[in-house]
């Protein structure tokens, strides 16, 4: 009966602890965000943005030959930070993490390729203007003999999960009655289109296009299957990161007007 | 929240229903496998034992990630390529059946030998000098004890076995996890995904572990 009376004490004053941690915990966001409006006009004051990032998505981010981390996203956000005078530490999470890591407030914000759509900014994220604009299309077997997207009927077609692509091959799944398998990476998608475990692959026309020359890769785009470009934007969950929002957003059009940008893009993906 | 339930809510059952067809596929073989290599390995035949403890330890030795790799896209490239001749062509759901079957099988089998380890030698031997031959005295004296032993382990193999389904996402069959990604990629809301999957999964293994306390229950009539 002791035993019991004591159990319940302990379990009544941990209860007591966890609630007096939450209670802690939540005004803490607050504080620094106060703190940093007070010293807004200065850009930078030390603080260290954690960005977090993709760890595969060719050519936006991956590690080169030499084991370096490199891409348009990595050269963008550089030169940004540069022009605008932050710190920032880019932390390659991969593409599931760093949506988490944004929401859990692990990083402030995250630059991987991800398309502006209003179901994403209904969800509560800020997005920056785009600083690219990925169109779409469709890449086959190089022998395949399918030459459009009516050639795919019952047949079974590789997209990269949440990607642009993926909610294009969506639309046009209905219309002609193909099913979508979604992978995690371009090398497994394009492994199973080589493969032949799939019928086709849709991904960025110009990813693709490189992919195909660099890897050696046997496949071949299909013409006229291409979509409308969509924008790719940085991206924060915290609306009190607005001010990296703003700053990205300056950096990036100082970057269009001086043909650092345009570099930065030739530098990738060739003419 | 409430709105991933209410737009993406049927893409979710769905996906937990390949995700149970899946996992009972990859059981239904994994027992099939399981028993033949656990029988292999209690023959008294040094090749049989042989070739089973090399069976189970080539596939305990690869994570389960490498072997559907392996299986998806290794296997058709060795008949259809290396090989030549073939025209071996898996299907993400063929592929993650054989994957936990060879998986879960290899497992099964040790549980399999463990059980029929466990009966006393003597049973087995006065089966034998009452004139009963081995297998008669395997399936009607041994089984019916080892049986007992097993249940416990193998249902919490079966456990693994279902939530092992979700590593197969990564050869794109839309079970649980691989459709929760594009969902969290969708709407960009990471947690209430995640949460919702993890009681999805919550419930469905939480019943299918009462029933197996029921079954292990009506299995264990008359021992205690």
């Amino acid at each position: 009966m002791k035993r019991k009376l004591l159990a319940t004490i302990t379990a009544a004053a941990m209860a007591l602890g966890l609630m007096a941690c939450g209670e802690a915990a939540a005004p803490a966001p607050a504080a620094p965000a106060a703190e940093e409006s007070a010293e807004a006009p200065a850009a930078s004051t030390g603080k260290k943005w954690i960005i977090a990032t993709d760890t595969s998505f060719k050519p936006f981010e991956y590690t080169d030959d030499s084991g370096n981390f490199v891409g348009i996203d990595v050269d963008i956000l550089a030169a940004v930070a540069e022009d605008q005078g932050f710190d920032y530490d880019l932390q390659s999470l991969g593409w599931d993490a760093s949506i988490a890591a944004c929401q859990a407030g692990q990083a402030d914000g995250m630059i991987a390729g991800a398309s502006i759509t209003d179901e994403r900014k209904s969800s509560g994220w800020i997005f920056s203007d785009g600083y690219y604009d990925a169109n779409q299309s469709m890449a086959v077997e190089a022998s395949s003999t399918i030459a459009g997207f009516d050639d795919l009927k019952g047949q079974s077609v590789a997209v990269k999960t949440g990607t642009m692509s993926a909610s294009y091959a969506e639309e046009l799944s209905k219309e002609h009655d193909f099913t979508v398998t979604y992978f995690e990476d371009s090398p497994t998608m394009y492994q199973a289109v080589v493969g032949g475990q799939v019928a086709a692959c849709f991904d960025d026309t110009p990813i693709m296009a490189a992919n195909i020359k660099d890897g050696n890769l046997s496949m071949k785009l299909v013409e006229g299957s291409g979509n409308e470009p969509a924008a790719y934007g940085f991206a924060i969950f915290n609306k009190d990161n607005q001010k990296l929002v703003d700053m990205f957003n300056a950096g990036l059009a100082h970057l269009k007007e001086n043909g650092k940008y345009d570099e930065i893009l030739a530098k990738y993906l060739g003419e | 929240m409430v709105r991933i339930i209410t737009s993406y809510g049927g893409l979710l059952l769905t996906a937990m229903g390949r995700t149970l067809l899946l996992a009972l596929l990859g059981l239904f073989f994994a027992c099939i496998v399981g028993l033949f290599f656990g029988m292999m390995s209690v023959l008294k035949n040094r090749a049989c034992n042989i070739i089973a403890q090399i069976f189970v330890d080539m596939v305990r030795g690869v994570p389960m990630i490498v072997l559907a790799f392996f299986v998806y896209f290794g296997m058709p490239y060795l008949f259809n390529t290396i090989i030549g001749g073939f025209n071996v062509v898996l299907t993400a759901l063929q592929a993650g059946t054989i994957c936990l079957a060879l998986n879960c099988g290899a497992y099964m089998s040790e549980i399999i030998r463990a059980g029929i380890q466990s009966v006393d030698v003597g049973q087995m031997e006065a089966a034998r000098s009452l004139g009963l031959s081995y297998g008669t005295s395997m399936r009607k004296i041994v089984l019916p004890q080892a049986i007992r032993t097993m249940i416990p382990s193998i249902i919490n193999q079966f456990i693994i076995t279902l939530k092992d389904t979700s590593i197969l996402s990564v050869i794109g069959f839309p079970e649980l996890v691989n459709t929760a990604k594009n969902v969290q990629a969708n709407t960009f809301m990471s947690f209430q995904t995640w949460a919702i999957v993890g009681v999805m999964y919550l419930i469905v293994i939480t019943i299918l572990s009462r029933c197996a306390k029921l079954l292990e229950r009506r299995l264990n009539v008359g021992r205690q």
